[in-house]
This record gives C-alpha cells, sequence and structure tokens, in this order.
C-alpha cells in the first residue's frame, strides 16, 4: 500500500470542487428543456453580477428557469447531500460501525416526526415561509437526541457507542409509529406529508439555500474540527480515550452537530434515505479511512452524488418526476451492496 | 509517580474491586496477579477512566480526575488485550494517533516532533516494513505490535497494560516482554501490567500485587509476593508442583 497524505491537499481540494462545480452546470443545463452550457454559465454570471450591481440581467425565458428555478434548486440539492454525507461519515467514525447513519441514532426518525406534526397541523411562523416545519424538525432533532442520549446514558456510564445505536433503532421504531399515527389523523394533508416523506427539492428557494449554506458551515465546522478525533474513535473509544481524547465532550459534541445538520436538511428536503450511509463508503475507497482526508471528500461527493441523483429524478420519467428519495434508495441499495462485497474482497 | 488509594469499583451492587490502594515508582514493573474474576482488569479499568470508581487514583501527586484527557496522556499509556480495528486504516495512521495528546489545538502545533517520535515507535517494534500497510491485513501479533507501538509513540512515563500478550505465541509474547523491559530500563519508567502466566509475571516484573475476589491479598517484591506461601492459598492448588509438573513433561516429551 502507497504512504497516503495526513491532510487533503490543495489541489485535491481544487479537482473535488472542480468536479462539484461542473456537477451543478451539468444539472442545471439538463431537464425537462435543455439549456447550452454557454447560455447557462452566461445566465448565472449575469444574476451573481446582479447581485454586486444592483443591475438585473436581461430577461430571457431560458435566464428566468435557470436562475429562479434550477439553480437554487440544484444549489439546494448539493448542500443537502453534502451536510447527509458529510453527518453518516461522522457518525460511522464516531460509533466505529460502518453502518450507522444519522437515521440509526435516531435523530433523522426525531426530524421527521416534527416535519410531519407541523404540516399536519400547521405549525407556523409569522412572516418566515416554511419556517414552523424547519424549526419543529430542528426541535424534535434535538429532543430525539437528548432522549437517545439520555436512556443510553442510564443504561450504560460510559456511553458506549452499542448503546447508543441499540436506543437509536428502538427510538427509530417508536418515531416512525408516531408518524404513522400522525399521518392516520391527518386528513387532508396525507398527500403533502407523504410526498414530503418521499423526498423532494423541488421547490427549493434560494432562502433554503442560505439556510442550507449556513448550517453546513457552522456545524460542518464543528465535525470538521474533530476529525483527528473521529480517528481515535473509528479506531475504538477505548483507544480514543488512551491517546487523550475527551470522549464525553467530543461525542457530545459531533452528535449535536449531526441531529442540527439532520434536522435542517429533513425540514427542507424531507427524508433523503442512503446518501449519508453509502456515500462515506464510495469516499473511504478513493481517499482512506483517515477522517482529514475522508471528510473534505465526503462533502464533495455526497454533494455530487445527490445532484446527479436530483438529474435522475427529474428528466428519467420526464416530465413526470420521481421523488429522489426514491433515486438515492434505488441506486443506493445496489451500491451499497456493490461496496459491501468490494470491501470484503479487499480484505 | 503512580498513586492508587481505596480503588473501588462496583457495577449494580456487585463490588469488582474492593478498596486497593498500591503505589508505582520509577524503574518498577508491578504485576498484577490472581485468579479468573479477581479483579484485575478493573483495577486497570479504572486507573485509565474507563469505568466510573471511588477512591483516588493520582500521578504525580495530582488526582488524574482533575486533570485534561490529555494530560493523563502524558502520564501514562494503556495497552489493553481487545483491539479489533474495523476502517483500513495503515499502520502508521494508528501509531502517529500516539501523538494526539501532543497536538496543539486548532493550528495542530507541535507536529514537527511527532514524525521523529513515530519513526522510533515503528522501528522498534519492528513494523517499519509496514508502516504503509492496512492493519485489517495484519496477523494478531502484528497488530498488538502496532498498538503497543502507538503507546510508545504517546512517550509517557508509565505503561499501562493488561494482559498485552493474550492470545499471541510464545515467538510474540517473548518479543513485547523484551521489548518492554528494555523500555523501562530507559529513563525514570514503569510499567503495571495484568498478567495471567506467573512465570512470566517472576521474569520480569519487580513487584507483584495478588488478588482474589476483589481485594489485595499481598502487595511487595514480586519473587516474595509470586511464591507458594501466597499463590496457592488463593488458587487452591499447589501452583509451583503443577508447573514443575508441566516443565518435566515437556523435557520428556522433547527427549523422545
Amino acid at each position: 500500500m502507497k504512504k497516503r497524505a495526513e491532510r487533503f491537499k490543495l489541489y485535491e481540494y481544487g479537482i473535488f470542487a472542480a468536479v462539484t462545480a461542473v456537477t451543478v452546470i451539468v444539472c442545471v443545463c439538463l431537464g425537462s428543456v435543455s439549456v447550452p452550457v454557454s447560455e447557462t454559465v452566461s445566465a448565472i454570471a449575469g444574476a451573481v453580477r446582479g447581485l454586486f450591481t444592483g443591475v438585473a440581467p436581461p430577461e430571457t425565458t431560458n435566464a428566468s428557469v435557470i436562475v429562479a428555478v434550477r439553480l437554487p434548486r440544484v444549489l439546494a440539492v448539493a448542500l443537502t447531500g453534502a451536510s447527509l454525507s458529510l453527518c453518516g461519515a461522522a457518525v460511522q467514525g464516531l460509533l466505529r460501525n460502518p453502518l450507522a447513519d444519522a437515521s440509526n441514532l435516531g435523530v433523522s426518525s426525531g426530524a421527521a416526526v416534527g416535519a410531519v406534526l407541523s404540516i399536519a397541523f400547521g405549525f407556523s411562523i409569522p412572516g418566515l415561509f416554511q419556517a414552523g416545519t424547519m424549526m419543529s424538525a430542528m426541535v424534535f432533532a434535538f429532543l430525539s437526541l437528548v432522549l437517545i442520549l439520555g436512556l443510553s446514558y442510564r443504561l450504560d456510564y460510559s456511553l458506549s457507542t452499542n448503546t447508543i445505536i441499540l436506543i437509536g433503532l428502538i427510538y427509530t421504531m417508536f418515531a416512525s409509529s408516531v408518524t404513522s399515527l400522525v399521518v392516520t389523523f391527518a386528513g387532508s394533508k396525507v398527500q403533502s406529508i407523504v410526498f414530503w416523506m418521499m423526498g423532494s427539492l423541488s421547490g427549493a428557494k434560494y432562502r433554503d439555500v442560505v439556510v442550507l449554506a449556513v448550517s453546513l458551515a457552522v456545524f460542518g465546522a464543528v465535525i470538521f474540527r474533530y476529525a483527528r478525533e473521529l480517528n481515535a474513535f473509528a479506531i475504538g473509544e477505548d483507544n480514543a480515550r488512551n491517546v487523550g481524547v475527551n470522549v464525553e465532550r467530543v461525542k457530545y459534541a459531533v452528535l449535536i452537530a449531526v441531529s442540527a445538520l439532520v434536522g435542517v436538511c429533513v425540514s427542507i428536503g424531507g427524508s433523503i434515505g442512503f446518501v449519508g450511509l453509502v456515500m462515506p463508503h464510495a469516499a473511504r475507497m478513493i481517499v482512506g479511512p483517515n477522517h482529514r482526508r475522508l471528510l473534505p471528500a465526503v462533502t464533495f461527493s455526497g454533494a455530487v452524488f445527490l445532484m446527479l441523483a436530483d438529474l435522475v429524478a427529474r428528466t428519467v420519467l420526464s416530465p413526470r418526476e420521481l421523488p429522489i428519495g426514491v433515486v438515492t434508495s434505488f441506486v443506493g441499495a445496489f451500491g451499497f451492496v456493490l461496496i459491501f462485497y468490494q470491501t470484503r474482497k479487499g480484505r | 509517580m503512580l498513586s492508587v488509594s481505596n480503588l473501588t469499583v462496583r457495577f449494580g451492587d456487585y463490588t469488582v474491586v474492593d478498596g486497593v490502594s498500591f503505589s508505582v515508582s520509577p524503574g518498577e514493573w508491578l504485576m498484577i496477579v490472581g485468579p479468573n474474576g479477581a479483579g484485575k482488569s478493573s483495577v486497570i479499568s479504572a486507573i485509565s477512566q474507563a469505568v466510573p470508581y471511588t477512591g483516588t487514583v493520582a500521578f504525580g501527586g495530582r488526582d488524574i480526575r482533575t486533570m485534561k484527557a490529555k494530560d493523563v496522556a502524558k502520564c501514562f499509556g494503556v495497552l489493553t488485550q481487545r483491539y479489533a480495528v474495523g476502517y483500513s486504516f495503515t499502520v502508521e495512521e494508528v501509531v502517529r494517533l500516539g501523538r494526539y495528546a501532543y497536538s496543539g489545538g486548532f493550528f495542530r502545533r507541535g507536529e514537527e516532533d511527532a514524525e521523529r517520535h513515530v519513526d522510533d515507535a515503528l522501528r522498534l517494534t519492528g513494523l517499519e516494513a509496514l508502516r504503509h500497510q492496512s492493519v485489517l491485513t495484519l496477523s494478531g501479533g502484528e497488530l498488538q505490535r502496532t498498538f503497543l507501538a502507538q503507546v510508545l509513540a504517546q512517550d509517557p512515563p508509565l505503561l499501562i497494560l493488561d494482559e498485552p500478550t493474550n492470545h499471541l505465541d510464545l515467538v510474540y509474547q517473548k518479543q513485547i516482554f523484551e521489548l518492554i523491559s528494555r523500555w523501562v530500563r530507559e529513563g525514570e519508567r514503569a510499567v503495571v501490567s495484568v498478567v495471567h502466566d506467573l512465570s512470566l509475571a517472576r521474569k520480569y516484573g519487580t513487584t507483584a500485587l495478588l488478588m482474589h475476589k476483589g481485594r489485595l491479598v499481598a502487595h511487595g517484591p514480586v519473587d516474595d509476593i509470586i511464591s507458594s506461601e501466597h499463590i496457592n492459598p488463593v488458587y487452591s492448588m499447589d501452583v509451583r508442583a503443577w508447573m514443575v509438573d508441566l516443565l518435566s513433561q515437556w523435557r520428556e516429551g522433547d527427549e523422545a
């Protein structure tokens, strides 16, 4: 095996960023109506220039579609993919379990309960569109985490990862039954709840992009801050403690950051499965398990994967659109089996 | 160096370690011995802060519960028998984690020194040729040496070992004990280790602590403690006669 660099190098950031940027352009170009790359780039550049100069770019139909509809959607998808993949990598490292994901912890299910309650009962914050759903999802994600950690602590002082996963799985089942109960009594809201539960970012707006970007910048920075500690956890919690990691503090910080990121993503895009589970495995095959390299790689590759999944969702049966969660689960399930077999063979 | 006083570990209503006290000085290799269920590994777990306990564990006069995790790691390194790595880290990546306690926060100062310590640890444990190999491909002995190298890279004055050669063949057993024996003789260093093999304890230890059913039975120079007088009542058998019998069987086989 060749020597692996300890950190992600500048040129590697460049390569991953370039691939992500190209994917953004491709996904914005393609759709029910395909727009040439030059026109797409020019429309985006005009809109960006307009932001700084205050001069509105010349309006064409294609430019409007690109700037007002496709770009915010593609950016929201990219940020959601990056966030969910980053959370998956963090949780898999923290719990030393390659099958762990934010959904295993019960955080996604908790956020979903909050969002479904909000949609069913029409919680809203005056003047802020969808803020009620978002706040409700975040609050329930946090409360779920507090409940899971509290129960785990009652059972096991050391908050061992096995206990957290076990309680998380039990909580996931409980949260799913609560969601089903709410759906049963949701009346006319059933259709919008079901569509939301399958995951969709089709109506994403720039305000969603801003919220996703800010949450990724803030909570993602917390996870990146603990990259080295996640390496120690990925080898074993006892080993992490022995080399000097403050295991309780790191565990709380990473889990809170993950629950906040997942809460935001779930409230905006619904439950999108498999991204957080599969992408860390794929990225690990490219850059290795060292989290100082894995976290940047998985952030970019998660964004690329979800953008491509969204492209398939809106073009494969055009003009009909599939929920993005269907595509990620379909591709993810096959991809995961493939990765699992290759990893086992590679041992 | 290390001072443990009135250490008690309880799991629910069950007391696994009951008021154990001892201290360790530089140059000492303390062997903690006793039959299964004596509480030996629980003493190690309590010292390494992996289980809740009452009593005091102090290093250099400071209660380690008042110290930061990184400072504790600079005082002692812990090598256990339970390692199962799930991801394909390289040997070098695992060993480098031993320098975590010396990394300086967000800007990661102190990394220049890390390379030297990592190289030294890999050389001492004979792992230089495997440094870029995935730990998933290592044998049990190589994996145990990898974690020993991590502890050596940590460069603490005290090593705490919980049956470090359990499940290893005689070659690796000898290699690891010889290596630690050389390490403890260099500078102001000490070792506390749990061992089942009383012959190994007598050969390498300077002092011994005999435990039975969570309690300290005897503590003192290794030759005094690992003697028929102390050992036989605890193990409920004539240990020396059994060892001699085993050896004589082996000699007869060898001669045949």
